[in-house]
């Protein structure tokens, strides 16, 4: 009993070590933001992370886009109300399913490697000689990957959501044969900029925070071996996806 | 690759995301630039809204005129009353004028319909329309309906 509660005590300590740990990222990696000095370094991870996700991201949006109009059509149309497909679509994709998928998509695709590369960067000293040499690995290394993430996600929300809806209007209106105008005026009538687009870059800019925050920890934060690599970027990935998932609800409930 | 190719195909990736988020916010929410037009501002009172909303538009002939921008009920009157703001350009809606709560196909949103009247005196800034017709409730239809059946 003794032990148990011994064992207790110390995985909580643990935790909140982490905890901590992580939280001290955000003091000394985070702000200030890179300053011109570190313009170049910046740059290389927004190509890292974003630009070489386009291609999965888009493909998604595509199919997940083209989807929705296949499974709305066949709803819809049992109403008679199959004009307004554009509006559902186009709501579904800019409000949930934009931020999300693309999020976890990008925890999948980019932080995991993030984790990946931070930490074989430790196991293998590069860390610890960087700081021999004078250079601050934290402003270095982690510093250009947080803020590469916070700037990528949004931009590839956006993208998603408009691949998206390009993707339900081509299935919907040349394919299923959905009336054009009707496709898109709905779509307008009911899409409001301030209260479902604007949050929705909202949840998105939270979630790329969220990513590239326990990513960037995980791999700073990993075993210098190679059990502790494979374990930080599981870690990534299952962190990042259940705290988007519930970070979602979170955020849909305050502004919705 | 180069330092420069990288920052290059950085910069397309940042303009995509800007296209994106103004094809967003022109095309698919709609989002007109030019909402703020100069407007004046009218009232009316109904015995019942139904559904009618704030944002709900305001139309004439059938084309949108205004938006409701305020929905409010008065304790003195025991009436709803709405707040409607009314395109400058249209200024020329006489005071005898009707405003009926009027629905979008059968199940659609509900919108204010003016019925022009045929007074030389016109709406001004904080006027009130005397003559509403208010919104056509169904369970209140089925009632009616009910009672006329026994």
């Amino acid at each position: 009993m003794i032990k148990r509660i011994r064992l207790l005590g110390r995985k909580s300590l643990e935790l909140l070590g982490t905890l901590g740990r992580a939280g001290q990222l955000w003091r000394f990696a985070v702000w200030p933001p890179p300053g011109p000095s570190s313009f170049v370094l910046l740059v290389k991870q927004i190509y890292e992370l974003g630009v070489l996700s386009v291609v999965i991201i888009v493909l998604s949006g595509f199919s997940i886009g083209a989807v929705l109009a296949l499974q709305g059509y066949t709803q819809l149309v049992k109403f008679g109300a199959e004009s307004s497909l554009g509006l559902g679509v186009a709501l579904v994709l800019v409000m949930e399913i934009g931020p999300v998928v693309s999020a976890l998509l990008f925890a999948g695709r980019a932080g995991s490697a993030v984790t990946a590369e931070i930490a074989l960067m430790k196991a293998t000293e590069q860390l610890s000689s960087m700081e021999m040499m004078g250079v601050d690995p934290v402003k270095q290394v982690l510093a250009p990957r947080l803020w590469a993430g916070f700037i990528a996600l949004p931009v590839l929300a956006l993208l998603f959501s408009l691949v998206g809806i390009w993707g339900a209007s081509l299935i919907g209106v040349n394919w299923l044969g959905v009336y054009e105008g009707s496709f898109w005026v709905s779509m307008q009538e009911g899409v409001d900029f301030n209260q479902h687009v604007l949050k929705g870059i909202i949840k998105s800019i939270v979630f790329g925070m969220a990513v590239t925050w326990i990513s960037v920890f995980q791999g700073y934060d990993s075993l210098p071996t190679s059990e502790g690599i494979a374990s930080a970027t599981t870690r990534t990935v299952v962190y990042s996806s259940i705290s988007v998932l519930a970070l979602d609800f979170f955020l849909t409930l305050m502004m919705f | 690759m180069q330092p420069r190719t990288i920052e290059v195909i950085v910069g397309i990736f940042m303009l995509t995301g800007l296209i994106a988020l103004g094809t967003l916010a022109i095309q698919i929410s709609g989002l007109d630039v030019n909402e703020d037009l100069d407007s004046y501002t009218v009232h009316a009172n109904f015995e019942n809204i139904g559904g009618l909303v704030v944002r709900s538009k305001v139309t004439i002939a059938g084309v949108k005129v205004g938006q409701v921008v305020k929905i409010s009920y008065d304790k003195e009157l025991y009436l709803a009353r709405v707040r409607m703001e009314i395109d400058e350009n249209i200024n020329n809606i006489s005071i005898d004028s009707t405003a009926a709560i009027l629905t979008e196909g059968l199940l659609g949103g509900k919108y204010i319909g003016l019925t022009l009247g045929a007074e030389d005196e016109v709406l001004g800034d904080g006027d009130t329309i005397e003559d509403t017709q208010s919104a056509i409730v169904l369970e209140e239809l089925i009632g009616k309906f009910l009672l006329n059946q026994f």
